[in-house]
């Protein structure tokens, strides 16, 4: 399948302040994905830092010179797609897979997650991480405005519902304790519902001899063609398409548009 | 005339002293001390020691920046009898250290890339990759040089004529030069006579040195002389003395986060000519403090984008973040590993025998002799969180005991030390005292091992521990030259 | 240099220039407040005080009752506003403790020395006996450390941008006490009330520890003419407006000259200068003394801002 994207973040700030913001908006080219054509702008900012990070994300440093009221981030660009049951093998990148089996304050498992994932263990790690992600779909329910982005997996668990980042979080904090190696993946997803967000996350696990696989628990499914991968990270706090630090001010960050489209192909 | 026949090793009798053989004849390399100690009164020593307590209060109160009562409380006691260590003895520390130094750099590169060492089966992975000391962010980077840990101070102590241990490595900001090059000026003051005497190696080099080395490591982008700066968390840090110390005997700028900032891809201070580009950054502050966009984000002492910077080539952080790893407790077990299989030969410094509580058989030797060992948590430091066996309580043990059963992997465990002896004023004559070593090294585009280091020493008789907080001193460290 | 290093250097001398002047006015109105009135009872004059020193809106904040004992003590020890002689200590002890190595041994020692021993005191036992040698004190010590600085600081862009800092704050407080007191300057005041005022321009002229060097320069009675003059336009008179900023404008030309930077400070520096030097005392007075003083005042805070802003100060 072939997506446009055309994805606007906006910062503003009253009084305006000093903005410096991480950013990790390029997908990367993966088994699943061809990156046609992408683009990163940002008004507000200078934004010419660009650097390959550990996980294999293509980061741009956006700093402002001096106080400014807004900084606006366009991401936009064309990926090809193909369904690979989730499934990226062993992309480019320095991280050993080891590194993913680190516990980080919001994924944290407790002893609610642990008990959940010894229920979903298997003979391989392949049908342990499909009955972890059917379990966590079953589980967890999906329902946006109960959970911020600082809850952590132990109480999204405990509460048995919360969005894509606590779903993400749960199985990854599940995964680990069963020493497979996971991760939080980033990116869009084509949906047929107008009003659902086309931003999403998921989470990746290693199965040997497989490689890294998606797991989508928010829907149940391992991603598909609609879906474009942009960056991975220990958790949502490090895989963030924008991570930015406020200096002075009032400020606040507005998703104004992300508009995801599948393009026919030919 | 000094009581020198008081110098006795008293009940310590099995420790190595050091400027006194066991039929009390100076070592060759004590020999024109020992006469010369021979020679003072304890009116004149006395007389001595308090001019050294006037001149350090001094620099407390004005070099430095404490008031008088926090000199005071600063004020690390100051022993006035230089430790004395031969030519040989030294260049044989130069090669241990200098091996050890070059092996824990290897590593450091090796565990941020393929992690041979791991795939080889010569250290586990966890205790790699899920060490909190180690930072995943820094994997598949290339610092310049390739080097890591840039300053380094390495813990040594000395059981035997030729008996030497180390003790700990400190990779990440090791502190205290600044007490070596204070103790030597005091010194030079003080005892000129004693300074014709010998032929003493010069430590005074160091901050220059220091400058060298950090300008070696600066961006392969920079052209020019490279800018150093020196990174501080502010005046409230205990080091902070020996921060703006580095900085004007080097003649760069100390500054505060809120000096710095990112801009155009690059990191500038700001001055009153306007900004000014910073090329390698000295910093002192601790890994999780130095970037709250890419470590703790509640951090308010350091540089938001600071470390993209580095990542991305455009500014040299010194030690790199992550250095941590190579000096953690548990990992420290493993150096003589990491000797041999990065540079292909035998360690020449050895490590005190550890017990690693995280494997069963070597946690079953530690909970069956806790009354002779010296049990350490993997994370703790400044002799907190510590059982001393020979000097604990059943209870204490049995404590103990508890705590590693619970969580074997924080706990360590090692042998007590019989800690060299060096002599030391104590009042009315000179007396043994136990004593430790930190040499400072450097690397950069070489290896510098400045010829010499802090002695501390416990300056209560009997006391095995050199820690400032609890009685310790320092003392001048002299290397002969040939 | 830093930017930090030179605001720290520059707030340094102000505060410890504050402190003198603080102590200044402290004991000019514990004089006043022993002085007969001459209808049985003392002159308290506590509230011009407060108001010279620029703190009578925040002790008014705290709904005491005005008189001489929460009056000094709020001027010497209190730690809730800033413009009291223990937080200006401290607060140029802090300044000079970040920049140290910027600084002289014996500036350090006059620094710290004095904050040490200030913070020493206990408030309670510092009766009105000795509330005088006390002020003495901190004006000494004010003294000692402009002497070291002058006597041992190297002539680079730090000592400007201290010598900024010390005119800068001293300009504005002989503006201020002469702000609070313009109306018996005023040349009608001495066609009517003549002698009557004489203890008022003897207390403006303490103020600023100036009625000797008032009598030596104009071999005169006190006329309020001649005060606001001394006080304002005199450069021989080292508290005058024109004196600070004989000092202040030079030190901009330096700092320019040497960073390739400052114009807009220097600019507005000059200007005022310039302005004083040419000042016609009649002219001042026919304008409106009151709005002349005014204008100085935001003039030179004005200028205090360009410095910050053209030096990188934050």
């Amino acid at each position: 399948m072939r997506i446009a994207v055309s994805h606007t973040t906006s910062y503003r700030s009253d009084p305006p302040s000093r903005a410096i913001q991480a950013l990790r908006l390029v997908p990367p080219g993966l088994r699943s994905q061809k990156v046609l054509a992408w683009e990163l702008r940002v008004e507000g900012a200078e934004a010419g830092l660009r650097y390959t990070d550990a996980f294999g994300n293509q980061v741009a440093l956006a700093a402002s010179h001096g106080p400014v009221a807004e900084v606006i981030i366009t991401a936009e660009g064309v990926v090809e797609t193909q369904d690979t049951a989730g499934v990226l093998g062993f992309p480019a990148e320095a991280v050993v897979p080891a590194v993913c089996l680190r516990e980080t304050p919001l994924t944290a498992p407790d002893a609610a997650i642990r008990a959940f994932a010894v229920s979903c263990r298997r003979e391989t790690a392949l049908a342990t991480l499909h009955a972890l992600l059917d379990g966590l779909h079953e589980a967890v329910a999906y329902q946006p405005g109960t959970t911020a982005s600082s809850t952590t997996a132990a109480s999204a668990f405990a509460a048995r519902q919360g969005v894509c980042q606590d779903h993400a979080h749960i199985f990854i904090a599940a995964a680990r304790t069963l020493g497979l190696p996971a991760r939080y993946a980033t990116g869009y997803l084509v949906t047929d519902q107008a009003q659902a967000p086309a931003h999403h996350a998921w989470a990746e696990a290693l199965a040997p001899d497989i490689g890294w696989i998606g797991f989508d628990p928010a829907n149940g499914q391992c991603p598909t063609e609609r879906y474009i991968r942009l960056a991975v990270g220990l958790d949502a706090l490090e895989a963030a398409p924008v991570r930015g630090v406020r200096l002075g001010g009032a400020a606040e960050w507005l998703d104004v548009r992300v508009a995801v489209q599948s393009q026919s192909q030919k | 005339m000094l009581k020198t026949q008081a110098y006795s090793t008293g009940n310590d009798t099995v420790c190595f002293d050091e400027m006194l053989r066991a039929d009390f004849s100076a070592r060759d390399c004590y020999r024109t001390l020992h006469e010369w100690l021979q020679r003072q009164t304890p009116g004149g020593i006395r007389a001595k020691q308090a001019e050294a307590d006037a001149i350090f209060r001094r620099l407390g109160i004005t070099f430095a920046v404490y008031g008088a009562a926090e000199a005071n409380e600063r004020l690390i006691p100051f022993d006035l009898i230089p430790r004395v260590i031969s030519a040989a003895e030294w260049r044989f520390l130069e090669r241990g250290i200098e091996q050890r130094v070059r092996a824990l750099n290897a590593f450091l590169h090796d565990i941020y890339h393929r992690q041979e060492i791991v795939r080889a089966g010569r250290i586990p992975s966890e205790m790699v990759n899920g060490n909190s000391a180690f930072l995943p962010q820094m994997m598949g980077f290339d610092p310049p040089r390739g080097v890591y840990s840039h300053i380094i101070g390495t813990d040594i102590v000395r059981t035997a004529e030729d008996g030497f241990f180390v003790l700990e490595d400190n990779l990440r900001t090791p502190s205290g030069v600044s007490y070596m090059l204070e103790n030597r000026e005091t010194m030079m003051h003080l005892f000129p006579e004693l300074f014709a005497a010998h032929r003493v190696a010069p430590v005074e080099r160091y901050p220059e040195l220091l400058r060298q080395t950090l300008q070696s490591v600066a961006p392969s982008g920079c052209d020019g002389e490279p800018t150093v700066a020196v990174l501080t968390p502010g005046i409230y840090n205990s080091a902070y003395f020996e921060h703006a110390f580095l900085a004007d005997q080097m003649g760069v700028e100390l500054v505060q986060g809120s000096d710095l900032v990112v801009e155009d891809g690059a990191l500038w201070m700001r001055t009153i000519r306007g900004r000014a580009r910073v090329d390698v950054l000295y910093r002192r502050i601790d890994d999780a403090f130095i970037d709250p966009l890419n470590f703790r984000p509640d951090s308010m002492l350091g540089v938001p984008g600071l470390f993209d910077l580095y990542r991305a080539g455009r500014v040299t952080l010194v030690n790199a973040p992550g250095t941590g790893i190579a000096d953690d407790k548990a990992v420290y077990a493993y150096v003589p590993d990491i000797v041999e299989f990065y540079t292909g030969e035998k360690p020449i410094l050895r490590n005190v025998q550890t017990f690693r509580c995280s494997i069963a058989e070597e946690r079953g030797h530690v909970l069956e002799n806790l009354e002779e060992l010296v049990v350490k948590e993997v994370h703790g430091s400044g002799g907190y969180g510590m059982l001393i066996g020979p000097r604990s309580t059943r209870q204490q043990r049995a404590e103990f005991a508890e705590r590693i059963r619970a969580n074997p992997g924080n706990y360590i465990a090692q042998p007590t030390l019989a800690l060299s002896t060096c002599p030391a004023f104590a009042g009315s004559g000179i007396g043994p005292r136990h004593v430790d070593l930190r040499p400072f090294v450097l690397v950069g585009d070489r290896v510098r091992v400045v010829p010499g280091g802090l002695t501390r020493v416990a300056l209560k008789k009997g006391s095995l521990v050199v820690n400032s907080s609890q009685g310790g001193g320092t003392k001048d460290t002299w290397v002969l030259e040939d | 240099m830093l930017g930090r290093t030179a605001s720290n250097l520059c707030w340094m001398a102000r505060y410890m220039e504050r402190a003198e002047n603080l102590a200044r006015l402290a004991q000019v109105g514990h004089r006043v407040s022993i002085t007969p009135d001459g209808m049985g009872g003392y002159r308290e004059d506590w509230k011009a005080t407060l108001a010279s020193a620029g703190c009578l809106p925040a002790f008014e904040a705290r709904g005491t009752k005005l008189a001489a004992a929460p009056a000094q003590n709020f001027l010497l020890f209190d730690r809730g506003h800033a413009s009291s002689i223990r937080n200006c200590l401290e607060a140029a002890r802090n300044n000079g403790r970040a920049v140290r190595t910027a600084l002289t041994r014996e500036m350090w020692e006059a620094l710290n020395s004095t904050w040490i021993e200030f913070a020493a005191i206990d408030p309670a036992e510092v009766g009105p006996g000795r509330m005088v040698e006390l002020l003495d004190w901190v004006r000494q010590r004010s003294g000692q450390f402009r002497g070291a600085m002058l006597g041992s600081l190297l002539r680079d862009e730090g000592f400007h941008f201290c010598q900024l800092g010390t005119f800068i704050e001293r300009a504005d407080n002989t503006a201020r006490i002469l702000d609070v007191k313009y109306n018996v300057l005023l040349p009608v005041n001495e066609a009517l009330a003549g002698e009557r005022n004489q203890h008022q321009w003897d207390t403006i002229l303490r103020s600023v520890s100036a009625v000797g060097a008032y009598r030596y320069f104009y071999r005169d009675r006190l006329r309020p003419r001649q005060v606001a003059e001394f006080l304002m336009l005199r450069p021989e008179m080292p508290r005058s407006l024109r004196f600070c900023c004989d000092f202040i404008a030079p030190s901009l030309a330096t700092l320019a000259g040497r960073t390739g930077g400052g114009a807009d400070s220097l600019a507005l520096g000059e200007a005022l200068a310039t302005d004083l030097r040419t000042a016609d005392l009649d002219v001042i007075l026919r304008q409106g003394l009151r709005e002349f003083l005014q204008d100085f005042l935001h003039r030179n805070a004005a200028i205090s801002l360009a410095v910050a802003a053209d030096y990188h100060f934050d």
